[in-house]
């Protein structure tokens, strides 16, 4: 492919995903053509509310799905590899070794009949051939790294008896026993208090300084998204809206819905004003519009946004967005027309 | 006896007997003397982190607990031990989850009719109609809603049918018990603006209770905070925020992700160490000593009273 020059290979290239669940309802749509990279060491957040597909199209990278989900196009690939072609044994390599996942929910995602030190040694030992002795003593390594006190006894504790932040912890742990160079953290602080939820950012953040992993992270808070973030990719109704850095994204929106999502929050700008809703509610999955997935809420929807899905531009350089109103007033695409003529 | 309060209480206890081994009960004081008064027309924000007993202030508040002890005002009267029937058409509460707080067997009419059925608040079947519809109508449902049941809404949607339902009786408080957690932001804000409105229109007071610390700053007038069971501190809102005085409200508000990368990326954290710890044993003296930056001997010995640091603004510590 690359000709004389190398050319450089992302981390992690997602190119036109589409990813659909089969329900009695009728086939649910649940991503649509997601396209985004992710560099070596960066963190990426990926933004939307719920229904957005924002956590299906981290769940297809690892290829976890539901039993009645899967990838129907579209590719991943992982250092130029496509790994949506992976046996399953090559996937369950991939998983763990080179990129790990942490839930929201460390209660439910850690097995309660066993010790947390015996799951972080089945993490060990699946992936390499060490002895039980070796597995205990890396366990308890691990476990230090993340911050945890006393580890030789907590080795031994079940999960019920820790606290919420002490169980993520713990699934930190145990995601990054093989230095993933990945790791996908869906709403890793949701359930968690806002000091517990400080103390756990702070600590994926000092880990990814330490370890030089790339970080996933999937939320629907726009704080801890603006907090983690170098890129981050807004998503509605399974597509992307917008995709650009922080900076591009925060102060600089240009799709409807990134506006009006930031618009809706209450932050220290607009602490006494009113806050401007999005008004209607959240898309049906089941029912797709065949235009824009957001027009039916947008205040300046065209006739065009109800009848065709729109194409996603540059608006600069990092920064990409998918709405007609960018099309029609977009200035970098005009002026590249106007080269071209010229 | 008249005050400038509309709901007040003082002292207020609730504690809980907790089975912790055969034969053997521990109390759990869930509320352990929380003070307060909110004034017509004024929303007093509740914040803390889960467990601080934020929620049992609300319940107890409404007598849907029988408090330990200490005492609970309405507009001057004490009903601390009144039958409530007639206070509940004054205090109404919205529960968090807008899915099990609605009955699914219920249509929206009914479930809206039913504070009226009880309170006996129309004289004929139009005029309850009528009612249902307007207020169908003030919190955003259109009247075709009526006759359908609640699975057919979403969550949204369903948090203004429990609205409505407050509102049914025409109270003059009520209490929202994290009344927009449970909503996607776009929604969060619809429904914020709807409980502001019908404050501007309808003069209700709210005890707002919630974790979200910017939603709360939104919305309250004054706010206050709680760790394990008892109030630390409470000014007004902004005020609370631009100067926090007690260490907890300090670390608690320095935690808030800002919704603003540069600000989010360079902002210094006070992080706490470890846990809450469980209110089963509950430390001496001052609860928050365990993770406090400036804990003394004295911290440990007594616990600190609220004490007016000028303009209202209350903090419970010895060392700030």
């Amino acid at each position: 492919m690359s000709q004389n020059t190398e050319k450089h290979t992302p981390l992690l290239q997602v190119i036109d995903l589409h990813t659909s669940f089969k329900t009695d309802k009728g086939e649910v749509k649940a991503v649509n053509g997601v396209t985004y990279t992710l560099e070596e060491g960066k963190s990426l957040g990926i933004v939307g509310e719920s229904g957005s597909g924002k956590s299906v199209s981290a769940y297809s990278i690892m290829q976890i799905l539901d039993g009645n989900g899967h990838i129907t196009q579209g590719k991943v690939l992982f250092k130029g590899e496509d790994i949506t072609k992976y046996t399953p044994k090559q996937m369950e390599d991939f998983r763990g070794r080179h990129c790990a996942m942490i839930f929201q929910d460390p209660m439910t995602s850690l097995n309660p009949v066993y010790t947390v030190g015996n799951q972080i040694m089945e993490a060990i030992t699946t992936h390499n051939k060490v002895s039980k002795e070796e597995a205990r003593k890396k366990a308890q390594e691990m476990l230090e790294l993340v911050g945890i006190n006393d580890a030789p006894r907590r080795l031994k504790q079940y999960p019920h008896e820790l606290s919420g932040g002490m169980r993520q912890r713990v699934m930190i742990a145990m995601a990054l026993v093989s230095e993933p160079s990945i790791l996908i953290a869906d709403e890793p602080t949701t359930a968690l208090d806002v000091t517990i939820q400080a103390q756990i950012l702070e600590l994926m953040m000092e880990l990814q300084k330490k370890l030089g992993m790339a970080i996933i992270i999937v939320t629907h808070d726009l704080g801890v998204i603006a907090q983690m973030s170098d890129e981050i990719v807004v998503m509605y109704g399974g597509r992307i809206c917008e995709r650009g850095t922080a900076e591009d994204i925060f102060y600089n929106p240009c799709h409807e819905y990134t506006k009006g999502l930031l618009r809706s929050i209450p932050s220290v700008s607009n602490m006494k004003k009113k806050l401007v809703p999005i008004a209607g509610t959240p898309i049906n999955l089941l029912n797709m519009p065949k235009g824009c997935a957001f027009c039916a809420r947008c205040d300046n929807a065209m006739k065009i946004c109800l009848t065709q899905v729109p194409e996603e531009v540059r608006i600069d350089k990092t920064h990409l967005a998918s709405c007609w109103i960018n099309i029609r007033d977009n200035k970098y695409l005009h002026e590249e027309e106007a080269e071209v003529k010229a | 006896m008249s005050s400038e309060y509309l709901v007040e209480v003082k002292d207020l206890k609730q504690y809980f007997p907790i089975r912790t081994g055969f034969m053997k009960t521990t109390l759990l004081k869930a509320v352990d003397g929380v003070n307060f008064g909110i004034k017509p027309g004024e929303t007093l924000g509740l914040v803390g982190e889960s467990g601080c007993g934020k929620t049992t202030v609300g319940r107890t508040l409404l007598r849907l607990y029988k408090p330990t002890g200490g005492e609970i005002y309405y507009d001057g009267n004490l009903i601390t031990d009144q039958n409530m029937i007639q206070y509940r058409p004054k205090m109404q509460m919205v529960f968090q989850d807008p899915y099990s707080s609605l009955d699914p067997r219920m249509t929206v009419e009914e479930i809206i009719g039913e504070p009226l059925d009880v309170h006996k608040l129309y004289s004929n079947a139009k005029e309850r109609r009528e009612k249902i519809l307007s207020l169908m109508e003030l919190v955003g449902l259109n009247a075709e809603h009526a006759t359908r049941y609640v699975h057919e809404f979403s969550g949204g949607q369903r948090q203004r049918i429990g609205i409505a339902r407050a509102l049914a009786v025409d109270p003059r408080f009520i209490v929202c018990d994290e009344a927009v957690s449970a909503l996607d932001v776009s929604i969060q804000a619809q429904v914020i603006n709807m409980l502001e409105e019908l404050q501007e229109k309808l003069g209700v007071a709210y005890l707002f209770i919630a974790h979200d610390l910017l939603v709360v700053r939104h919305i309250s007038d004054r706010i206050a905070v709680m760790y394990l069971g008892r109030v630390v501190e409470t000014a007004d809102a902004d005020e609370l925020y631009d100067s926090p005085i007690h260490p907890y409200t300090q670390s608690l508000l320095s935690a808030v992700p800002i919704p603003d990368p540069n600000i989010a990326k360079n902002s210094k954290r006070i992080i706490l160490e470890g846990d809450v710890p469980s209110p089963l044993r509950m430390p001496s003296g001052c609860a928050f000593r365990t993770r406090c930056r400036f804990a003394t001997e004295k911290c440990a010995q007594e616990c600190p009273p609220l004490t007016d640091r000028g303009n209202g603004h209350m903090v419970a510590c010895w060392n700030k």
